[in-house]
């Protein structure tokens, strides 16, 4: 480790490693940091990402593909599910391998990788971000940056070190739990299940993700105003999932955190930093997905970093390019998600069951006519599809 | 003030991001609370998935509340 670098990277999840990846490539001298000893461990996710946008950044490889999924079945309250055929689309990961990947790739590009080192606090001259301090081996570091780029998760203290409000509010976050059980048989391996309802997962959703045909993600993600009302955890809500569904299911890991899930457009970069992933709010606000999230704001990151460091400019105004570029590829779209999810989670149980009913034995559908006939049911969630339309989805 | 259950927390960093006075801390595995910057608002009893931390009365006449006197 030396002193000074062009860009420290906090934070070596998926966010922060592609962040260091693409920073080195870019010819910058790069410092990624880890506070844990391990990369990749403990996992807080439930593993799964879309296959088309994990190519643009890496090529799927089977040391850390624990399933591709062809398929999803979405299931209501009543017990009947909607199928869905999507051939391919989805993978389940082995975090623990996938991250570690990730960051040996910038290693690679040229990066120089530490783990077990905690940041402890931000240097800065005047309003600008100039490095950080690192607690490594009980040694303490001032290693100063031209650029520091916060990948440092829920729990991320840089951003509000330097004074950016990355506080997460309560209605803002997914409280999730989730095992890794053993000991099932599931039928179709390669299908993901959701469970929609409020009879499953109060403000959110309960998912088996599969990992081989005996071994899989269960897990369910619930709004904190749940546990306010009834002070049921998250992890009760599984434990009651579980004890219905799944009653012979050995756990053999356990996973539990909060997503910060919001529709705002917030401030991600000041002069000097940079944020990126959960610490800067960007999962998927629908589906609480954030890995290729992470991994495209650590990208553009990177390249808004090389941009400025080639005009010798880390001023606020010159990184609020991170902050635009984000909010054209990905994040405009977070309103209008998280407006189809207030709406839909307002939704009684019957509801579902209903759109069960009707679709349930219907054969080869796709999100577009689930889409379609939940708008007819729900004539006010066609503002928000409308803007996801315009957006070039579907 | 806010009690933690090490039996019970599994370090997710959850009640982290919530706090509004940012005094929960995650070093490594453990985590701490600045119970003098809490303000008793119980927002990370709620964020918490697994009930590790709870709120209780501070005890009549503890050391904090001499303090802020």
């Amino acid at each position: 480790m030396k002193s000074a670098y062009d860009v420290v990277v906090v934070g070596a999840g998926p966010g922060g490693s592609t962040a260091a990846r693409f920073a080195a490539e870019l010819g910058l001298d790069v410092l990624l940091l880890e506070k844990r000893q391990e990369i990749g461990a403990p996992v807080r996710c439930a593993e799964g990402i879309g296959t088309q946008v994990l190519r643009r950044f890496i090529e799927p490889d089977p040391k850390w593909v624990a399933q591709v999924i062809n398929s999803c079945r979405i299931y209501a309250p009543n017990g009947k599910y909607i199928r869905l055929e999507a051939p391919g689309e989805g993978l389940i990961l082995e975090r623990k391998i996938f991250d570690r990947r990730l960051a040996e790739l910038a290693a690679e590009k040229g990066a120089t990788v530490r783990c077990k080192a905690r940041v402890t606090g931000v240097l800065q001259e005047g309003e600008t971000v100039t490095g950080v301090t690192v607690n490594a081996m009980g040694q303490e570091h001032r290693i100063h940056a031209q650029i520091v780029i916060a990948a440092d998760g829920v729990e991320s203290q840089v951003a509000r070190w330097a004074g950016l409000n990355t506080m997460v509010k309560l209605a803002e976050m997914d409280v999730a739990a989730q095992y890794l059980v053993s000991g099932i048989r599931l039928e179709e391996p390669d299908a993901c299940w959701f469970y929609v309802g409020r009879a499953y997962a109060p403000g959110g959703y309960a998912w088996v993700f599969p990992k081989r045909e005996n071994l899989a993600n269960i897990g369910l993600g619930i709004t904190p105003l749940h546990t306010i009302k009834t002070g049921e955890t998250a992890l009760d809500v599984l434990n009651r999932f579980m004890a219905k569904h799944f009653p012979d299911a050995s756990i053999v890991s356990m996973v539990v955190g909060g997503i910060p899930i919001d529709g705002k457009t917030r401030p991600i970069s000041k002069s000097g930093l940079m944020v990126v992933g959960d610490a800067a709010h960007q999962a998927d606000p629908m589906t609480g997905g954030g890995i290729a999230n992470a991994m495209i704001a650590g990208q553009i990151a990177a390249q808004v970093a090389a941009k400025a460091l080639r005009n010798g400019d880390v001023s606020a105004e010159a990184l609020k390019e991170y902050d635009r570029r984000w909010h054209k590829e990905v994040g405009r779209a977070f309103k209008p998600l998280k407006q189809i999810v207030e709406e839909v989670i307002e939704y009684p149980d019957e509801f579902f069951n209903e759109l069960a009913d009707q679709l349930h034995d219907r054969p080869r559908l796709n999100l577009v006519d689930v889409f379609k006939i939940a708008l007819r049911a729900s004539p006010r969630l066609m503002w928000s599809l409308g803007q996801l339309v315009a957006m070039g989805w579907f | 003030m806010i009690l933690i259950d090490y039996d019970r927390c599994d370090y997710c960093g959850a009640c982290v991001g919530t706090c509004p006075e940012n005094v929960i801390h995650l070093v490594d595995t453990k985590l701490f609370i600045d119970n003098d910057g809490c303000t008793d608002c119980k927002i990370c009893t709620y964020g918490c998935p697994v009930r590790a931390l709870t709120f209780v009365e501070e005890p009549k006449g503890g050391a904090r509340r001499e303090k802020r006197i």
